[in-house]
């Protein structure tokens, strides 16, 4: 009984930690198709952020659930400007020009923080679930990630903003003819995919360990699942493909172990996309965000 | 213009090419001697790299201020290898065919070392490998100074059994490091009538221990070994000790400490991890304290010095008292100076190479993380290699080239 709870709640673990990471790269790619290659090393950023602020002293708190997005959303706002604005529409220069960026990022953070793994605290302790033992910051990431996504949802779905943005990405002339610069649209569309990765980063900063080259493992788990969901839809589709992979891969690990878990999880993005070439959110959420 | 993949190469290799800078005293008239290294210096794995590069460096300034060996010079060839197995190929025959080098000292994981080893054998170059690992290469050009299993993996086995109880559970890295540890994990567990609760292997990149955590629970055991590798596996002692389970159920590793992953984690989380091996920077013997000092000079920072940069460094001494003891750089001679035994004295400790194995026998500690150091619990001076020597006599077969496992 106990052990069934504790499964359950490593799959919720599982769910929302795909969902966090995605939450960036589906408002970038989602939204705006540019493949941004860089994305594991928003979230990096993210992590270090956190990291600096908290060795600076800072709350630790405060340092990732604000200062990590507002930095790396920062980072991206540059980025966009001296880069990625320059190449809407061009896929492969932007997968080149953004996988560049990751180097440079990852040179950029080994030079300050060197290459070894450092670590910020776990701030909340571990719990006792029946005979189990569990980690008390997982709740937490659940947690966040709802609240993530119904914001993300409740800024979409009601406010001007969400209205904008949605209409410049279907279809960005007739956005355009009605007095919207795309350009702006796409600027703060990415600043804020960059934010969101950037939270991420700070958020799961306490439960991974930071290495300079540690975005390289977030950057296929959220492609697939954003690709997966489709691109259509950025709440609905990212949050239906990441309780599928979560539940199955999470399911599947308990059952053998982690590598089985993965090869289950890249089997069934093969299988689902060759059944759904427009993802899960094309064939089911046609008219959702 | 375009820049062909090879010309990129080139130039890359060109500017990876680092030669020491080592003292120029009065040198006898000859070339100089060429030592080959093929380490990581930057990527994924460059935590292990980058102190193993600077041993390096600083043995081949010292030997050289001591007035090099046979009254040459000695210069370092290092290639940085990138954390990336092609690489590790490409420059091997570098070292092999181009730079024609008299002694290669390199490769970090097993990995690595069976991707160059054989490329050595057969362009006659002879190599030193010098990390820890899963032990049993029988190979007469290859000599080993790092620790095998039967020297650190079966002290933390008898220690944690007889303090914890019998009921085990193995989690180790899926390559052949981690696979090869675990046989012989089981087979000193099974030895002492312990049980093996289950074993589970972890590609390199996995960093989520959640459902491995709860499974562990539900087995329950007396005690856990990690044999783990990597960055990623570091997420592991982290997730570990944030579900509060460092309290609960002891964990050992054969892995810890030795990319310094003590100071990565804070004290509670770190604390009660034993592990067991060649080095400890809290060894309070005047070779260590010195190598430390010189060190200091030498780089500043001695927080990075691990075991297997300071088995680097006893290797290339090693070779050095070979070299001497030969008189000479013909790769026979050299070999049959090992076979003779060579024994020399490192920041480690003793390090005599068997003729039969050409393992080395070596100090080991018992340790246990405290306060984000490596406490020593105990030490067995000259722990002898006997897992590989179970299998290989390279006097009696020198033509042997196989890499033998525990059967269990």
């Amino acid at each position: 009984m106990d052990y069934a709870a504790v499964v359950i709640l490593e799959i919720l673990y599982m769910i929302s930690f795909i969902a966090l990471v995605s939450a960036g790269l589906a408002v970038v790619f989602g939204m705006m198709r540019v493949i941004n290659l860089a994305h594991g090393e928003f979230v990096m950023l993210g992590g270090y952020t956190t990291l600096a602020c908290q060795r600076a002293g800072i709350d630790l708190w405060f340092s990732m659930l604000i200062l990590a997005p507002l930095v790396v959303g920062l980072v991206g706002l540059i980025v966009e400007r001296l880069v990625i604005r320059f190449l809407y529409g061009r896929m492969i220069d932007t997968m080149l020009a953004t996988w560049g960026l990751s180097l440079l990022l990852i040179g950029i953070v080994t030079l300050i923080f060197g290459s070894s793994a450092v670590n910020v605290p776990t701030p909340i302790p571990g719990y006792q679930l029946g005979a189990y033992q569990m980690g008390g910051y997982n709740l937490f990431i659940i947690g966040v990630t709802v609240a993530l996504y119904i914001g993300m949802w409740l800024v979409l779905r009601y406010t001007r903003l969400g209205l904008i943005a949605r209409g410049a990405m279907q279809n960005a002339d007739i956005a355009a003819s009605l007095g919207y610069n795309p350009r702006t649209v796409y600027m703060v569309t990415f600043t804020i995919g960059a934010a969101l990765s950037g939270f991420a980063g700070g958020v799961l900063a306490p439960l991974t360990g930071l290495l300079p080259a540690s975005g390289g493992g977030y950057i296929a788990q959220s492609f697939i699942a954003v690709i997966t969901g489709g691109a259509g839809a950025v709440i609905s589709g990212t949050l239906a493909s990441s309780v599928l992979f979560g539940a199955i891969s999470q399911i599947v690990s308990f059952a053998s172990g982690p590598v089985l878990g993965d090869i289950v999880m890249l089997g069934l993005a093969i299988v689902l996309l060759r059944l759904m070439p427009t993802g899960i959110s094309g064939r089911f959420f046609r008219n959702s965000q | 213009m375009r820049v062909s993949r090879r010309d990129f190469l080139g130039a890359t290799g060109a500017l990876a090419v680092s030669s020491s800078l080592g003292s120029v005293g009065a040198f006898a008239q000859g070339k100089d001697i060429l030592l080959g290294s093929v380490l990581d210096n930057s990527g994924n794995l460059d935590i292990y790299g980058k102190p193993m590069v600077m041993a390096t460096t600083m043995a081949v300034e010292e030997l050289n201020a001591a007035g090099g060996l046979l009254g040459r010079k000695i210069k370092a060839i290092q290639y940085d290898t990138q954390s990336d197995i092609a690489l590790y190929t490409k420059f091997a025959q570098q070292l092999a065919r181009t730079d024609k080098v008299d002694v290669v000292h390199g490769g970090i994981t097993s990995a690595s070392r069976e991707a160059i080893r054989q490329t050595f054998k057969r362009a006659n170059t002879l190599y030193f490998y010098n990390v820890l690992y899963e032990g049993g290469v029988c190979d007469r050009n290859c000599v080993v100074t790092g620790t095998t299993p039967a020297q650190a993996v079966e002290p933390i086995v008898e220690y944690a059994m007889k303090k914890w109880g019998n009921k085990v559970v193995i989690l180790a890295a899926d390559y052949n490091y981690g696979q090869i540890t675990a046989k012989w994990l089981q087979h000193y567990i099974k030895e002492r009538s312990g049980t093996v609760a289950s074993t589970d292997f972890f590609p390199l990149d996995v960093a989520d221990f959640g459902s491995t955590i709860a499974k562990i629970q539900q087995a329950s055991p007396n005690f856990v070994v990690a044999a783990l590798v990597g960055g990623a596996h570091m997420a592991f002692f982290r997730q570990w000790a944030a579900s509060g389970m460092n309290k609960k159920i002891p964990l050992t590793s054969t892995t810890f400490g030795v990319g310094n992953e003590h100071l990565a984690l804070s004290p509670a989380e770190g604390d009660g991890i034993v592990i067991a091996g060649n080095y400890s920077q809290e060894a309070q013997t005047p070779a260590n304290q010195e190598f430390l000092a010189r060190w200091k000079k030498r780089f500043g920072d001695t927080k990075i010095v691990h075991e297997i940069a300071v088995s680097q460094y006893q290797g290339i001494y090693a070779w050095a008292e070979t070299v001497k003891k030969a008189g000479t750089l013909e790769r026979e001679a050299m070999l049959k100076a090992v076979e003779s035994g060579i024994t020399i004295t490192g920041p480690a400790g003793t390090v005599s190479i068997d003729p039969k194995t050409h393992h080395a026998a070596l100090d080991i500690h018992l340790m246990e993380v405290k306060n984000q150091k490596l406490t020593i619990i105990n030490t067995v001076k000259q722990r002898p290699p006997s897992d590989t020597a179970q299998f290989c006599d390279l006097l009696k077969n020198p033509n042997d080239n196989k890499q033998y496992e525990v059967k269990i």
